[in-house]
């Protein structure tokens, strides 16, 4: 077109990124993407390979190693004879690392950004001013948490050697956000990228040896879920680190369970955007186009479910349809694109028909007259109104360029439905009134709270999910505590530390004793004592073995009732931290006021004497002292991200945990397991020690006079073993905290891939109780709480 | 409030006249749209002079600007769109003729004047129009902006080209000197031959919340301007919010601007691509309600193409092509045209250009 047409035309033309430099590398690479393992190249021993290609063109990029168990046990070998030095190196050593990768990645930040394009098909605009500064950003802000560790992780050390799996969709970005913490934390790192998407990851390795990072420190498996599974189920490896769908992250929690790997997983979402009638609808509009629109949809935070306040949804539809009108669909090198090619034809398909589904449930589908390529996976940006909550597609992720929209009446309402989801990744609220934001930003089950913006990261800031999108956090503080353990933990022992008393049952009564009045030890639910549904007891006995009461077997209605109770006990988690410091004071003065009652239990039921029996009802009482005075002071932080804004690190209840506490540890055992939950303002169902059961009930007469809300905490005597099980599958808990065998241990872990509920279990190992480290602390506080992390810009 | 709603919706295909004799007749007490933005009609295109409508405070009164978020479309406006080679050259080209050529110092002579007007009408060397296959379309900068002690000078020395003259006034820049001035002013540029008046308005009306006030004095200055284009410099760095750039954007559509104008180039902080999106944005609501088509321009503090450039983008984007030409946008500038010239040298020659090798304004 000549000068002068498009004087008259006014169209914006093309605008192609140069992909020479990207093919130059790939040529200098002979477009065979390898292995990268202690520091070498490695060919897969299978000698096998696949295709990567260009999504936007179909174009064949480079072949690429189809690694296997074999190249995974190279890596991980690599990675463990790597550990050592790469410790011993110290903090500053590993800062000078990062920090030289993240002035390496800014310095070849073109053709990452080239290469990263060409390979995913994102937008070049994207992969130059949102991935790649981001990713150079994690590692200059971890460059600074490796410079710090030994002082603000102290009573922390590394993990050893992390197993990391990423997705396709921000492939060197997620990269970073697993690399750069796990290195810092001093642990060294096999990771697989996703099989669509390895080139950056192998320019990363390259990378790596140009700064001089030492062999195996970083170690880089290409290949497909033959790779995964292998360094999934690797022995060595202490850490699994998983960003992915959810039905794989399910199999990863299943098939870790047991094995005392710790694992992180950031899963899929169903974002809802919520709109009320006092929010700047032209920015609604703008935000949308980042919420969705972004990366092709191809986000798992992206803001999918439009809710709107019905006053304005109208004309926030009418809005949108005019600005849809104007997004451009093209290559992805294309520097004037919004959109470019999904990743694979399997996706365009996925969508395409995910969307018709849609439509015969009756959504109406809108979609801008725009020119799709003719080559590569597109999907226009697509509007469904008149989606129901009880459509597929206000439940299912999509995964694409698909925004559903649904409407509401009021802020309880907007909380409600956005709530309605087995996801609880991210959420953005739209409003003027920063009263109305505020109220609802803390309701809303989601890891990431956007107010006024959306898909806001930073590497100061900790990204991860509530509910099925997963559990962990990366970035921030809270990030590095994926990839440590305290040192205690090294310290659990394989045998008892508190010992239960040894006794062969006393069966008969003896009769020469007057009949006490009978005390009939029930359950605790809802602040109520009540019987136990199946009508059975079973014999509690004293230290000598003699049977001195009858306590009740719960059942799984038990359970399920009393986790009803403690749901419906939604006013604790929401009141001040001050008055659950109060109740939990008082708990500890009516404690105290029945010490002697509770020193002749304890020794009635351990066999100690009275001494030891007073020193553990005082250690229960500073225990209970300890939390209280956590209560207010576990408090939130305010991260400092580079925006104008506040970026509030909440901490939050987990909500319902279940708690079987440890059956040789007593009263101590279920003071300590206890009170760290309720504190945070967790309401528990605990299923207390069999043995010590009777404390337990003794306890919630203390209960009973210490204000303590009913439903806060809710106790079921019974087999643990039994109730477990029963609470590992109740979907209605947010966490379960097991004291138990190995295989009860396993049997937690694996049944919470269900609903990926949050579970703290001890692989059959024991806590020495009374010791400070074992018995208390951060530990307890931190697995009580889940991290959200509000973004509130400001500025009038 | 639903009355009204509902009889908005029944006046979705009425004519736009119809429609405006009823907004101007609607009864002050009237229940109110719910919502702070207004409601959407699908008024019809209208090419005319906006007449403005009645002061009706509640289609602006809730309106709700998010800042941070402003920005954040602000800063993206340029990233997501690039304009390279040919297209550069034609979208500089369009920017050019676009411009208010401006000079509004208290050293101004007829000289410098006469000076710039023939730069308005030549602003670019007849080479490189040549080289680029544009000579035939005989571009000229929009107008020439000057005080009104230069009018008269401008006027006779663009006679016959085509180009207006606009002539800042009401006081301009601070605007604080009696109302009776202020339209004396207005009346005497126009006599002399100014074809654009660009007001300012009252700052402390808006900080004030007198929007009554500032609706009347607008209207007056519309009337005082007759068959002149009315430009309202909303003097957006000295409004404080941009929820003010808002609300001061629509009372001055309503009360009969041409268009709407950012800056005088002599505040603290002129033209930026924030409020820009703001006042475009408004310009967008207010044609949706009423069909008129109102003008933007923003003043002061441009002078690259790249941002030249942005604006463009900005206007494309938020407005449409259809703004895309002076007639409903302009730059307030005084050297831009000269990078323009450097930019499109380059274009041709692939060397950087220098100042020196076109001819000054």
């Amino acid at each position: 077109m000549s000068v002068k047409a498009i004087f008259e035309s006014m169209e914006y033309g093309p605008a192609p990124e140069s992909p020479d430099q990207a093919r130059q590398w790939l040529q200098a690479r002979e477009h065979t993407l390898l292995h990268f393992i202690g520091g070498q190249w490695m060919e897969p021993e299978s000698g096998e390979y696949f295709d990567t290609v260009n999504p936007a063109s179909g174009e064949k990029l480079a072949k690429v190693a189809d690694g296997n168990d074999v190249d995974v046990n190279r890596a991980v070998a690599a990675a463990a004879d790597a550990l050592e030095g790469w410790v011993a190196m110290g903090g500053h050593g590993r800062a000078r690392y990062l920090y030289a990768m993240a002035r390496h990645i800014q310095k070849n930040s073109r053709l990452f950004s080239v290469l990263e394009s060409m390979d995913n098909g994102k937008p070049i605009r994207e992969s130059r001013d949102i991935d790649i500064p981001l990713v150079a950003r994690h590692f200059y802000y971890h460059a600074g948490w490796a410079q710090v560790m030994h002082e603000q992780m102290a009573g922390y050390r590394p993990i050893g050697v992390i197993g990391q799996i990423i997705p396709w969709n921000f492939p060197l970005l997620m990269l970073a956000w697993k690399v750069a913490p796990a290195l810092a934390m001093a642990n060294t790192v096999v990771l697989k990228p996703a099989e669509f998407t390895s080139s950056t990851a192998v320019l990363f390795a390259q990378m790596c040896g140009e700064v001089g990072l030492p062999p195996g420190v970083f170690n880089l498996v290409l290949g497909d879920h033959k790779a995964g599974e292998a360094l999934t189920n690797h022995q060595e490896v202490g850490k699994l680190a998983f960003t992915g769908s959810t039905e794989v992250g399910r199999i990863l929690r299943k098939a870790t369970a047991g094995t005392g790997k710790k694992l992180t997983l950031e899963l899929g979402g169903k974002s809802p955007y919520i709109v009320f009638e006092d929010s700047d609808l032209d920015s609604v509009v703008e935000g949308l186009v980042d919420a969705i629109w972004f990366n092709q949809g191809e986000v798992c935070c992206a803001g999918s479910r439009l809710l709107v306040q019905e006053s304005i949804a109208d004309r926030l539809h009418e809005k949108l349809r005019k600005r849809m009108s104007k997004l451009v669909l093209g290559d992805s090198l294309d520097k004037g694109i919004d959109m470019g090619a999904l990743i694979d034809r399997t996706q365009l398909e996925r969508i395409n028909s995910l969307v018709d589904l849609g439509v015969e449930e009756g959504a109406e589908k809108w979609q801008p007259r725009c020119d799709l390529p003719v080559d590569g996976c597109y999907y226009p940006p697509t509007l469904l109104t008149d989606v129901q909550p009880s459509a597929t597609l206000a439940q299912e992720e999509i995964f694409g360029p698909v925004l559903v929209s649904m409407t509401f009446r009021t802020p309880s309402e907007a909380v409600a439905l956005a709530n309605n989801s087995r996801y609880g990744l991210a959420a953005s609220v739209w409003t003027e009134n920063i009263n109305l934001a505020l109220d609802v930003a803390p309701k809303l089950k989601a890891g990431s709270v956007w107010v006024n913006c959306t898909n806001m990261f930073d590497a100061a800031a900790g990204f991860g999910g509530y509910r099925e999108s997963g559990f962990g956090r990366e970035g921030g503080k809270e990030g590095l505590y994926e990839y440590v353990k305290p040192f205690w933990e090294s310290k659990l022992s394989k045998d008892p530390v508190q010992q239960l008393p040894r006794f062969v049952p006393v069966e008969e009564i003896d009769s020469r004793d007057a009949p006490v009045i009978d005390r009939t030890p029930k359950l605790y639910i809802g602040g109520k004592q009540v019987r136990p549904d199946g009508g059975y007891s079973q014999a509690a006995y004293d230290a000598t073995g003699k049977v001195i009461a009858e306590i009740p077997t719960g059942n799984r209605k038990d359970i399920r009732n009393a986790v009803e109770a403690a749901r419906a006990t939604t006013g604790w988690g929401g009141t001040t931290a001050h008055n659950r410091a109060q109740v939990i004071y008082y708990i500890a003065e009516n404690l105290s006021a029945r010490s002697d009652e509770f020193i002749r239990r304890i020794s009635q039921l351990s066999g100690k004497d009275e001494a030891a029996a007073r020193a553990e009802l005082d250690l229960c009482i500073s225990r209970i002292y300890t939390y209280a005075a956590m209560s207010d002071k576990y408090d939130s932080q305010v991260h400092a991200t580079p925006f104008r804004n506040v970026t509030l690190a909440m901490k939050e209840p987990l909500g319902v945990i279940g708690i079987v506490a440890p059956e040789e540890a007593g009263m101590l055992g279920f003071i300590s397991t206890v009170m760290p939950a309720i504190a945070m303002g967790n309401r528990v169902v605990i299923v207390p020690s069999r043995h010590y059961a009777l404390l337990a009930t003794d306890f919630y007469q203390v209960l009973d006079t210490s204000d303590l809300p009913g439903g806060v905490i809710n106790i079921i005597t019974g087999d643990p073993e039994v109730l477990a099980e029963v609470l590992a599958k109740h979907y209605d808990i947010e966490g379960l905290w097991y004291w138990g065998s190995r295989q009860g241990s396993r049997m937690v872990e694996e049944e919470a891939a269900a609903t990926m509920k949050r579970t703290w279990v001890n692989y059959g190992l024991y806590h020495d109780w009374e010791d400070e480290q074992q018995g208390q602390g951060e530990t307890f506080l931190r697995k009580a709480t889940e991290i959200k992390n509000i973004w509130i810009p400001y500025g009038e | 409030m639903d009355v009204l709603l509902q009889w908005f919706c029944t006046l979705e295909r009425m004519p736009i006249i119809l429609l405006l004799i009823k907004i101007q007749h609607m009864d002050q007490n009237m229940a109110r749209p719910p919502q702070s933005n207004v409601q959407s009609i699908k008024a019809q295109d209208v090419s005319e002079r906006n007449p403005g409508m009645d002061f009706e405070p509640d289609l602006f009164g809730r309106i709700r600007i998010n800042r941070s978020a402003v920005e954040r479309r602000a800063a993206t406006l340029g990233r997501r769109r690039s304009i390279k080679r040919d297209y550069q050259a034609a979208w500089l080209l369009k920017a050019l003729t676009c411009i208010d050529l401006t000079t509004l110092a208290g050293d101004d002579t007829p000289g410098k004047v006469r000076r710039l007007c023939q730069k308005a009408k030549r602003p670019v060397r007849r080479d490189i129009l040549e080289g680029l296959g544009v000579d035939k379309l005989k571009l000229t900068t929009a107008a020439v902006c000057v005080y009104h002690n230069l009018i008269e000078t401008a006027v006779r020395e663009l006679a016959g080209s085509g180009i207006p003259v606009a002539a800042v006034s009401t006081g301009f820049p601070a605007g604080q000197i009696p109302l009776p001035l202020k339209l004396a002013q207005i009346r005497e540029s126009v006599a002399v031959g100014a074809a654009e008046i660009d007001i300012v308005i009252s700052r402390a009306l808006v900080l004030t919340g007198d929007w009554q006030g500032l609706y009347d004095e607008v209207k007056a200055y519309r009337e005082a301007c007759g068959d002149a284009h009315l430009k309202t410099i909303l003097a957006t760095g000295e409004l404080a919010t941009l929820g003010n750039v808002a609300k001061a954007s629509w009372v001055c559509m309503m009360a009969g601007a041409d268009f709407i104008k950012t800056s005088t180039g002599k505040e603290f902080i002129n033209a930026t691509l924030p409020y820009s999106l703001v006042m475009v944005r408004a310009i967008r609501d207010y044609q949706e309600l009423t069909g008129y088509k109102i003008g933007y321009k923003p003043a002061g503090g441009i002078s690259k193409s790249k941002q030249a450039i942005n604006y463009l983008i900005l206007i494309k984007e938020e407005l449409g092509n259809q703004w895309l030409t002076p007639t409903l946008f302009r730059f307030g500038a005084s050297s831009l045209l000269g990078d323009i010239e450097r930019q499109l040298e380059h274009h041709l020659t692939g060397s950087y250009s220098a100042q020196h090798r076109h001819p000054v304004s």
